[in-house]
């Protein structure tokens, strides 16, 4: 009982609503501990308003004796101490003492309710059945809570309950407990929901009025506060945050309004300097002494801030919110240090570090303090960031105080440091057992020099390794970074290197060209400190040519190279080698001649441009290039093929032999101002599987992709497709993998050069060509070959000539003119002079003019083929003769023929012969034909004109060659003799009429000449070349004369279709028989008449007759003069009109025993030893195999016959033996009735 | 208004990064810098199937004492980050957001420029003035 009627503390947690109980004290003890348990046990919806959700809140209260000092006076606004609800117990079951003095009571009580204006009451009968045992007179029990209801309740019926036998364990007692509860929770929250309704109203009223004169902030912090108090006495502090987190907007904002011009009064308490910088305090759930302070209006803005902060920080870790903390905490430290300098509040310098040195830590404690490890393990990305804040803080500090320098803190240091640890005042109690505590820290931090390297190192890599663990690469190598100045302030490079190589190398690979620069001026300051020289010296030589320094910073760090080269070198030094890309750029490089193609001995000459990068002016006092040699036979890489190659090179480079190379790509880094790309950097890959770790793929990362894969200009791809032109030893140095360039000790190494440059250098070996000047040679009229030698290696030297071992087929011609031009390699005409040509009878001897190595020396020459007289029978190959072969051989498709010509040619130079080939085509294709009438015969020769060339032709004769006798003549009967010009495929035509006095030889041998000449030639006379056209006639006197007749049917003066006619063949023996002829006409003798048998054929191709009967039959002629064969035949006319009769044919009819009569032709082996051809291509070989096996088959074809089957034979006759008297004729043939219809249709 | 603007490769290299005043570059490069761990964080933090409906701008990367560090990521992973000075609280994330999308278009023009190298620093003068107009007018 006694701890009820004690003052209820507030400002604890363990704040609850008050209630107070009022009438029989005893009573209300008895019932306290269930009435104390049972009330939390259900929670109650809060219906709340403004729309706020409702909320299941479990109700709990603090019981206390009434007494009127626990009312609220008027304008008392706490409500902490407000009593929600008041009851009045009584167990009065007696009307008499009810109206003697429980009512009495009561009214008392009532009254003063009244008159403070609270109506949150509650009158509670309890009944038990023991005292109602001892009164038996007593009333009715529901008369005495009809009574007060009747007296006090008088519309509110509900104020009085029951309680039936609390102590008792009954269903009866339950029930009546549970309505109990129920009505009492109700209540509760109705109070709450009016009280606090009135409060917030009050309080938005007491806020409205902020802009008025006298508003104070803190009385307005003080009020909501007392709200926030409320909400986290029912456990509500979502909206307990609410308020607080009100109060922050309100005063950031007036803050803000303060910065822009629009000052309240109120904040001039705020802007007071700051005294004290003792950082948060996070461990109390309420700071008094701030609450205080705020309360009488004498807080500082840190510590308005820090109380706000606290407050919000324990409302947080009760909701669980440990991490929203931390970043309140970064954003309230970020957000103070603006405030205070938005206030202007004047700081001591460092104290604003040392507040948020000491909250930070403060924070992360406190943060520690209610998280398990993993937790803050998992979380480090949520505090990483505090404790990064701390380090630059202290590590602030530690410079401001002199901590950091090399020679520890001077006696101004001292007393900075003084005066900062004297505005953290006195550690607070709560921390003062702690050993680590951020004030024992600080302390200790402040107070040496070696303390203070200890603690930052620790902040140091604890926020590193924080970063590293969530991956912050950037934000870690930044720590590293600010630790390596550390170091190098402290005087230890060796420590600073590796950080920030490590920094260097991640800004270089993410091409940050800024902070490479910073980086590297640290990097080469801190090698210099190291004496590594050579690395020194090479970030030296980046740093004097990176653009983002100062012209005075690149040439002290040039001059830095400059010295060192010029010291004398000492005896164990070698010359310092250093990449060559941040001192100079080769830009371009430029070959003379352009191919960059030149034989042995001649110069190359090879322009660099260099661009040097260094900001003063460097004498270099060597430059050297490492050349790469690779021999390539046969000159895999032609002339032609590297010069197109090089114009690929290049935007520029149209064959100028300019390569260019690529600028640095600027994210390079214009600090880097490096032309080469950046080497590949690889890194090994592993995939793991989670579950057990063990290896599932392995690979190679490259990391600076982007770097090296990006899109290149395309013309700067190198073309390797190359041709082989000539037949050359090519000797290519690639220019240079490696140059470099010295000065004094230092030299600089490019180790490779993109694109590769190459030259190449070729030897040849001296070579003579030999070509038409026009497209085809002409057999039969001179023509020019152009004459080409390289002379390659060799010197051609006074006296040197060309022996040309001559051929009767082919002369050389002297022409009048004859010169020779030489001309340089590269295609320059260098001089000219005339040629003398001798010529014996074997050899036509060239003497050439002297002409130096390496050069073309040309001259023409007329040369004439002669034609063949023969036309060539391409059947027969003598291949004994292996000298000389015409090839006749169509050329392309015109039928021309050619000839192929070798020279051989003994050059000065080689112990060999050169064998040249020239192919020459004749111009013209010559026919004949026999013609026959009756008797008489005539031969036709046809000459065609198969090149291009137009002709005069003159003169066409036809002589016998073969017999010189005088029995027979040929008369020229068509053809001028007189010059005719022929066109191209233009034929002439010639007409001989023979003539004998005796008898016609067997065989003639006739040879067809004429005279040509090109129209185009000058001298017509001089020109005209003779043609000569050699053939055999054989068997040419006429044998038989075959007649037809065709005769219509009897008593028809006409043929008609449809109906047969005769045919009569009448076949006449025209000749004698003579010896010759006998022996080549197979005859028989019967009954002494010499008779030959005949077959004749009757065909009709035209399908115009029909033959009926036989058409075909074999006859024998007695050979004799005039002997007249008949024959008669059916045909039958199948249209109308003038039919030509049909075709007959005759044959001879040889018997099975007969010889077979195939003779060797002896024509066609003819031979021409003035043709000096030489072929022995395999194609004409198959040619000429064909060909015989073809004549092969005829004769073991025939030989089959006899052997196997002996049958008759037919052989025709040859041309002009049979004459057809009736060739040509025609027959009327009519139709067979007039009635023709004629179908006209008219549309 | 801002006081640095970068616009970040998607290989974090920097295309285009301005900063005023001058004499704070090297600090502005390496804040840029180093706010590409958080971009590379909350990137990695949205997960794959969300991608597509990824909103493009990151918000706050993080506070520093001085300075607030926006991000912004295309949809081609090149980053823009803006740094606004602390002092300057009048600037809502709504107008953030309104300077990354302007940025975004521009930078969507100097794209299109066909004589524009993609992967290339930015040397757009439009671009420029339109950072330019962004920027606070150095005093």
């Amino acid at each position: 009982m006694e701890a009820h009627e004690e003052k209820p503390i507030i400002y604890t947690m363990e704040n609850k609503p008050i209630v107070t109980c009022a009438g029989d004290q005893s009573l209300f003890t008895s019932l306290y501990t269930s009435l104390a348990q049972q009330l939390p046990r259900e929670p109650m919806e809060w219906r709340r308003s403004y729309g706020r959700a409702p909320k299941m809140i479990h109700l709990e209260a603090n019981f206390v004796q009434f007494k009127e000092e626990l009312l609220p006076k008027d304008g008392n606004r706490a409500l902490l101490t407000f009593p929600f609800l008041h009851i009045y117990w009584t167990d009065c079951c007696d009307t008499e003492m009810y109206k003697a003095s429980v009512k009495d009571d009561m009214l008392r009580w009532q009254s003063t309710l009244r008159l403070h204006g609270s109506v949150d009451w509650l009158i509670v009968v309890v009944e038990s059945e023991a005292k109602k045992k001892n009164k038996t007179n007593i009333l009715p029990r529901t008369s005495i809570v009809d009574k007060i209801r009747n007296d006090f309740c008088n519309k509110q019926s509900d104020r009085c309950v029951v309680l039936s036998d609390p102590l008792k364990e009954s269903s009866r007692s339950q029930d009546s407990w549970s309505s109990f509860l129920t009505k009492l929770r109700t209540l509760l929250l109705m109070s709450f929901t009016k009280n606090l309704g009135r409060f917030e109203d009050d309080m938005r009223t007491l806020r409205e009025k902020r802009t008025e004169p006298g508003w104070s902030f803190c009385d307005y912090f003080m009020v909501q506060e007392e709200l926030a108090f409320v909400f986290e006495m029912l456990q509500q502090f979502e909206d307990a945050l609410v308020q607080y987190d009100e109060l922050d907007a309100l005063f950031t904002q007036y803050v803000l309004n303060f910065g822009a011009g629009d000052g309240a009064n109120w904040l001039g308490s705020f802007c007071a300097p700051v005294k004290r910088w003792n950082g948060l305090l996070l461990r109390r759930p309420i700071d008094m002494e701030k609450r205080e302070l705020i309360q009488r209006g004498e807080a500082s803005l840190l510590d308005l801030r820090s109380y706000l902060f606290s407050r919000q920080c324990t409302l947080l870790i009760f909701l669980q919110r440990p991490w929203e903390v931390t970043q309140r905490a970064l954003e309230l430290l970020h957000n103070c240090v603006q405030e205070l300098c938005l206030l202007e509040v004047s700081v001591v310098q460092g104290a604003l570090d040392c507040w948020v040195f000491l909250s930070c830590l403060e924070v992360l404690h406190r943060i520690e303090g209610c998280c398990d490890r993993a937790q803050l393990e998992a979380n480090c990305s949520h505090t990483v960031g505090l404790w990064t804040y701390a380090t630059e803080k202290l590590k602030s500090l530690g410079y401001l105080c002199g901590l950091v320098a090399e020679k520890g803190p001077t006696s101004e240091d001292l007393n900075r440091t003084v005066d900062l640890l004297a505005g953290l005042g006195e550690e607070r109690p709560e921390t003062v057992n702690s050993l680590q505590s951020p004030y024992k820290k600080l302390n200790e931090a402040l107070s040496s020099v070696e303390a203070f390297e200890k603690h930052y190192l620790e902040l140091s890599h604890a926020a590193m390794e924080m970063y590293r663990a969530i991956g912050r690469m950037r934000s870690a190598r930044l720590i590293g970074k600010s630790l390596a100045e550390f170091y190098m302030k402290k005087g230890d490079p060796e420590r600073a290197e590796g950080f920030l190589d490590d920094s260097l190398r991640s800004y270089v690979a993410e091409g940050w060209s800024l902070q490479v620069t910073h980086t590297r001026k640290q990097m080469a300051e801190c090698q210099k400190l190291l004496q590594q020289t050579e690395d020194y010296l090479q970030t030296s030589a980046l740093l004097a040519g990176d653009a983002n320094l100062t012209v005075e910073e690149r040439k002290h760090f040039c001059q830095e190279i400059l010295t060192f080269a010029s010291q004398p070198p000492a005896p164990s030094d070698q010359t310092v080698a250093l990449s060559m890309a941040a001192f100079a750029q080769l830009r371009q490089m430029q070959f003379s001649p352009p191919g960059a193609v030149v034989h042995v001995g001649a110069a190359l000459q090879l322009e660099l441009r260099v661009r040097c990068l260094m900001p003063v002016a460097v004498k270099v006092e060597q430059l050297a290039a490492t050349l790469h040699f690779s021999l390539e036979q046969g000159g895999a890489r032609g002339r032609a093929g590297s010069a197109q190659r090089r114009t690929g090179q290049g935007p520029q480079g149209q064959g100028d032999g300019v390569v260019l190379f690529p600028q640095g790509s600027p994210l390079a880094g214009a600090g880097m101002g490096a032309s080469l790309l950046p080497a590949l950097e690889l890194y090994e890959m592993q995939d793991r599987s989670p579950s057990d770790s063990s290896l599932n793929s392995t690979g190679v990362v490259c990391k600076n992709m982007h770097l090296l894969l990006r899109r290149h200009d395309s013309s700067a791809s190198l073309d390797t497709s190359s041709v082989t032109l000539s037949l050359l030893v090519a000797l290519s140095f690639s220019l240079p993998p490696l140059s470099t360039l010295s000065v004094g000790r230092v030299q600089f190494v490019q180790s490779h050069i993109y694109p590769v440059v190459q030259y190449e250098v070729y030897s040849q070996e001296p070579q003579l060509t030999i070509e038409p000047l026009s497209d085809n040679l002409l057999a039969g009229i001179p023509q020019k070959v152009k004459f080409t030698i390289a002379t390659g290696h060799y010197s051609v030297k006074k006296g040197d000539a060309l022996q040309l071992s001559n051929t009767d087929s082919m002369p050389i011609l002297h022409s009048s003119c004859c010169s020779a031009t030489i001309l340089s390699s590269t295609g320059e005409r260098v001089g000219e002079s005339a040629l003398s040509i001798q010529s014996s009878e074997k050899v036509t001897s060239i003497s050439l003019p002297p002409t130096p190595p390496y050069h073309t020396l040309e001259f023409q020459l007329e040369v004439l083929c002669h034609i063949p007289p023969t036309p060539f029978k391409p059947d027969i190959e003598r291949l004994t003769n292996g000298e000389v072969r015409h090839r006749p051989k169509s050329h392309a498709d015109r039928g021309m023929i050619n000839i192929d010509q070798k020279v051989s040619i003994d050059c000065p130079w080689s112990i060999y012969s050169t064998l040249i080939s020239l192919t020459f085509y004749v111009p013209f294709k010559a026919k004949h034909s026999i013609l026959s009438a009756g008797k008489r015969k005539y031969i036709q020769v046809c000459l065609q004109n198969v090149s291009d060339t137009i002709f005069h032709l003159a003169d066409p004769v036809l002589t016998d060659t073969h017999t010189s006798s005088l029995s027979h003549s040929l008369t020229h009967l068509f053809g001028s003799s007189l010059p005719q010009t022929v066109c191209s495929q233009q034929s002439v035509f010639c007409l001989w009429e023979m003539r004998w006095v005796e008898r016609l030889p067997l065989c003639l041998q006739c040879a067809f000449s004429a005279s040509f000449a090109p129209v185009s030639a000058s001298d017509a006379h001089t020109a005209f070349k003779p043609y000569r056209y050699e053939f055999q006639l054989d068997r040419v006197s006429t044998l038989y004369s075959l007649k037809a007749e065709i005769l219509p049917p009897s008593g028809d003066q006409h043929c008609r279709t449809g109906t047969l006619c005769g045919l009569e063949v009448s076949i006449t023996r025209q000749a004698e028989p003579s010896e010759t002829e006998g022996e080549e006409e197979e005859s028989t003798e019967i009954e002494g008449l010499r008779t030959t048998k005949l077959m004749y054929e009757v065909v009709d191709n035209s399908s115009n007759w029909a033959v009926c009967g036989k058409s075909s039959g074999v006859v024998s002629m007695p050979v004799a003069a005039s002997a007249t064969h008949r024959v008669q035949m059916e045909v039958m006319p199948l249209f109308a009109g003038h039919l030509p009769f049909p075709n007959i044919k005759v044959f001879k009819y040889l018997p099975h025993s007969a010889v077979p009569a195939i003779q060797p032709d002896t024509d066609s082996c003819l031979e021409n030893d003035t043709m000096s051809l030489l072929d022995k291509g395999l194609d004409d070989q198959g040619d000429t195999a064909s060909i015989r096996s073809r004549g092969s088959v005829h004769s073991v074809g025939s030989g089959e016959q006899q052997r196997v089957l002996p049958m008759p034979r037919l052989e025709p006759f040859s041309p002009g033996q049979v004459f057809y008297l009736s060739q040509g004729r025609q027959v009327l043939v009519l139709p067979v009735t007039d009635d023709h219809v004629m179908e006209v249709n008219v549309t | 208004m801002a006081v640095c603007i970068a616009v970040i490769a998607k290989e974090n290299y920097p295309l285009y990064i301005r900063s005023v005043p001058i004499q704070n570059e090297l600090k502005f490069h390496y804040t840029v810098h180093t706010s590409l761990d958080v971009v590379e964080e909350k990137i990695s933090a949205v997960g794959k199937a969300m991608a597509d409906q990824r909103e493009l701008y990151l918000g706050l990367l993080y506070p520093t004492e001085d300075y607030k560090v926006y991000g912004y990521v295309t949809n081609s992973k090149v980053k823009f980050v803006i740094v606004v000075d602390s002092s300057n609280t009048s600037l809502r994330d709504n107008e953030i957001r309104s300077m990354f999308r302007k940025l975004h278009n521009s930078f969507t023009d100097v794209m299109c420029n066909p004589f524009y190298n993609p992967g290339d620093t930015i040397q757009s003068k439009a671009f420029d003035s339109m950072v330019t107009a962004m920027m606070v007018q150095a005093s």
